[in-house]
């Protein structure tokens, strides 16, 4: 078990599945006997604009430690996965040398700005932290003929690289509760694309 | 099965602290749960109202989406005047609506238990009007009040707010703020009761009736009970003190908070590596004062961590003139009053009152990022009645009325149409006034599930007091924002109230109902009504894609 608490943000725009992604990692860490908080935000702020999700785990209060904050502090993110590239430059703020990017290369305009994929990627690499930059949309898409598992895909994928200390099986095991029956399959396969 | 119906107790399930509250209601055997959803309050119903209709429903428990705050309110009394138990659900604003009935309702007291919830919303995340401190209320209306901080205090705190308030006759308030109520984390439960009751009023209008020279009387007994209740707090576990070694009060800094703060406040602690003193108060009213005296008296600095408004602090200056009068005491002057705490906020303040040093970040360079403003759905209906508003009039020289619900973002690029937004049904009653007093156009926009909750007595008024703006009713069929709960014209309602038999009723002869596909029309009937003398009302139907799509 690690010691020190973990500190997950992912991001994204509304409709790409966060509040799910966010369960399946909360799971997963009970599974592993971890004490966690959670944050996220309904409503208003879901209408399109970003949704940006928390989760920390740690040591449970009995050894000493226990997770308090629900939202991770300023410069203490260990990974931020982010689901589209504009998405991941609003991140910063939790960032710091040691911070992942997980990043979906996936660029979805803003409506009535003149922004690129390019543009933005060359900001993501001005950054110190380290920058992992992975087609999962459209490799999702070409494989499973969804985009949207891109978000399975990637924390699947997170954890078969060990980016985050959890295992890869009790990954599997949250899926498996926490999404519904009609769409497990397709989840189940997104999650073995990541192991491959 | 709902996992949040699992009857094991000791069991560690995850659970959002909305639905933790939930949880603990059916711990405590509630019998009637009442709310009109408002975020970031209502998986309170959505979570009951999925349970009632499923296979798992619970006997003995009725469940309603009422037409609004006051009303639930009102209901919920009435169960808990019949010896049930009951909670009630609303969001900040809610309250406000409710306020009116609330009152006199500490006044008289109650039978059966009964909770009120409360969820506020610093920072606005999902609240346009305002960042109010519903707290405010406790003072208001005298009601005991409860502040948890995370989801297993959210269960716990539940509870024993049943048991305050049957015991003292007193309904009690329980108040969360974003981050408690949207915050999952891992819960014991214990074990779901299930009370077979039936209710039954005993007639005593002593008790009930509100009527002078009796209300004085109330009043009294009010304050007796919360004397008693005070005496309770002062013993009470969830007024809990953290840290009170010979060794960490070398420092004689103490901290003193409540609700969500608190987890801030042990973040804080941790990142610095510190163990000061630290009360954590879980009833905020009435306030444990003797314990909070003993706490203060041998500190010679404390730190009193809320967020917005600074209620705890006040109190605490108060009680320190008595109990140390020296002592220095921070709060708002290192603890912002507008907008949510973050773990950082009150890390630096704790650093800054013991010499200690932090960095929160190494990142100071920002880019220009554009910023994705929430947006109405692609595929939305009310697209097609903007889109026909727009080639109806020249949009500089209407006033347009916002309201509360989707069409709040009518603010936005590219619609921008909303020259004021305020409360539920206010964008009708504020129209009736600048129309009484200029000569201007205006389209006042409600949504359908507004129009019941706040709008029909301003329809009324504008037809009584004879005035004529536009209204434009956007009739999607759900409550949408909040996430497509039902409401009394909604098609899941069998016998469903038609909001054009509503409007005929009050007497407005220019009305029309019309689904916006059919632009021209639209088009066509706005520019007529815009020109006629007295009020008009058009319903554009046209059900919300996730309506349409079930």
């Amino acid at each position: 078990m690690k010691k020190k608490t973990f500190n997950i943000i992912i991001v994204g725009t509304g409709g790409q599945g966060q509040i799910t992604l966010l369960q399946i990692l909360a799971e997963a860490a009970l599974f592993e006997g971890y004490d966690l908080k959670t944050s996220e935000l309904h409503g208003l702020s879901q209408r399109g604009g970003s949704v940006e999700v928390h989760i920390r785990f740690g040591l449970p209060p009995k050894y000493g430690a226990g997770v308090y904050s629900p939202l991770v502090p300023k410069g203490k993110g260990d990974l931020i996965l982010a689901l589209e590239i504009q998405e991941a430059m609003k991140e910063f703020y939790y960032a710091n040398e040691k911070t992942i990017f997980l990043v979906n290369d996936y660029f979805l305009p803003v409506f009535g700005a003149e922004f690129s994929r390019e543009k933005a990627l060359k900001s993501l690499k001005k950054l110190k932290s380290k920058l992992i930059l992975i087609e999962a949309s459209k490799f999702c898409q070409e494989k499973l003929g969804k985009e949207v598992l891109a978000g399975v895909y990637l924390i699947s994928l997170a954890s078969f690289k060990k980016l985050i200390p959890l295992k890869p099986e009790t990954i599997l095991k949250a899926i498996k509760k926490i999404i519904p029956e009609k769409y497990l399959e397709l989840n189940i396969k997104a999650f073995n694309l990541a192991k491959s | 099965m709902e996992e949040i119906l699992l009857n094991k107790p000791g069991k560690k399930i995850i659970l959002l602290g909305n639905e933790a509250i939930v949880r603990g209601a059916l711990e405590s055997g509630v019998n009637f749960v009442s709310t009109y959803p408002g975020t970031p309050a209502s998986e309170i119903g959505n979570v009951l109202f999925k349970i009632q209709n499923s296979k798992f429903k619970i006997q003995n428990l009725y469940f309603e989406f009422s037409t609004n705050e006051k009303v639930a309110l009102e209901a919920a009394a009435g169960a808990s005047f019949s010896g049930l138990r009951s909670l009630v659900a609303m969001k900040n604003f809610g309250l406000n609506v409710a306020a009116d009935s609330l009152i006199p309702l500490c006044y008289t007291g109650v039978e059966g238990g009964m909770v009120i919830f409360v969820a506020d919303d610093p920072s606005c995340w999902s609240s346009a009007q305002s960042e109010q401190d519903s707290r405010a209320y406790s003072y208001l209306a005298h009601i005991p009040t409860l502040e948890p901080s995370d989801a297993q205090e959210c269960k716990d705190f539940t509870k024993l707010a049943f048991e305050i308030s049957e015991k003292f006759k007193l309904p009690v308030m329980i108040r969360t703020t974003t981050r408690a109520s949207h915050q999952r984390s891992i819960v014991s439960l214990g074990k779901i009761l299930k009370k077979k009751r039936i209710g039954f009023l005993k007639k005593d209008p002593q008790r009930f009736s509100t009527m002078p020279p009796r209300v004085f009387g109330m009043k009294k007994e009010l304050l007796e009970k919360i004397k008693k209740i005070r005496e309770f707090s002062e013993r009470a576990k969830i007024n809990k003190t953290l840290n009170l070694k010979p060794k960490t009060l070398n420092l004689k800094l103490g901290i003193i908070t409540s609700g969500i703060s608190y987890s801030y406040v042990m973040e804080a602690q941790k990142e610095l590596n510190l163990n000061l003193p630290t009360l954590k108060l879980g009833l905020f009213y009435p306030l444990a004062k003797e314990k909070i005296k003993n706490f203060i008296k041998n500190l010679k600095k404390v730190l009193v961590v809320e967020e917005l408004d600074p209620y705890l602090e006040k109190e605490i200056e108060r009680l320190a003139k008595e109990a140390n009068p020296k002592l220095q005491i921070f709060g708002k002057n290192l603890i912002p009053e507008v907008g949510e705490l973050k773990p950082e906020i009150v890390t630096f303040a704790v650093a800054k009152l013991t010499n200690k040093k932090y960095k929160s970040s190494i990142f100071n360079f920002k880019f220009p990022i554009p910023k994705r403003f929430p947006r109405l759905c692609p595929g939305c209906p009310y697209w097609l009645v903007v889109s026909a508003v727009k080639k109806a009039v020249e949009q500089k020289k209407v006033i347009f009325g916002g309201e509360i619900g989707c069409y709040m973002l009518f603010r936005y690029p590219p619609i921008e149409m909303q020259d004021y937004l305020s409360a539920m049904g206010s964008s009708v009653g504020i129209a009736h006034g600048i129309k009484k007093m200029t000569g201007q156009k205006i389209i006042s926009f409600v949504g359908d599930s507004s129009f019941f909750h706040a709008g029909i007595p301003a329809l009324i008024n504008t037809v009584f007091n004879k005035s004529n703006p536009l209204i434009i009713i956007l009739d999607n069929r759900t409550t949408a924002m909040t996430g497509h709960q039902p409401h009394p014209g909604a098609p899941a309602v069998p016998n469903g109230i038609k909001i054009e038999d509503i409007v005929k009723a009050i007497g407005v002869k220019n009305l029309k109902v019309i689904d916006p596909i059919n632009q021209e029309e639209f088009i066509k009937t706005v520019k007529e009504f815009l020109e006629n003398n007295e009020v008009s009302v058009i319903i554009a139907r046209r059900p919300c894609i996730f309506v349409a799509k079930k």
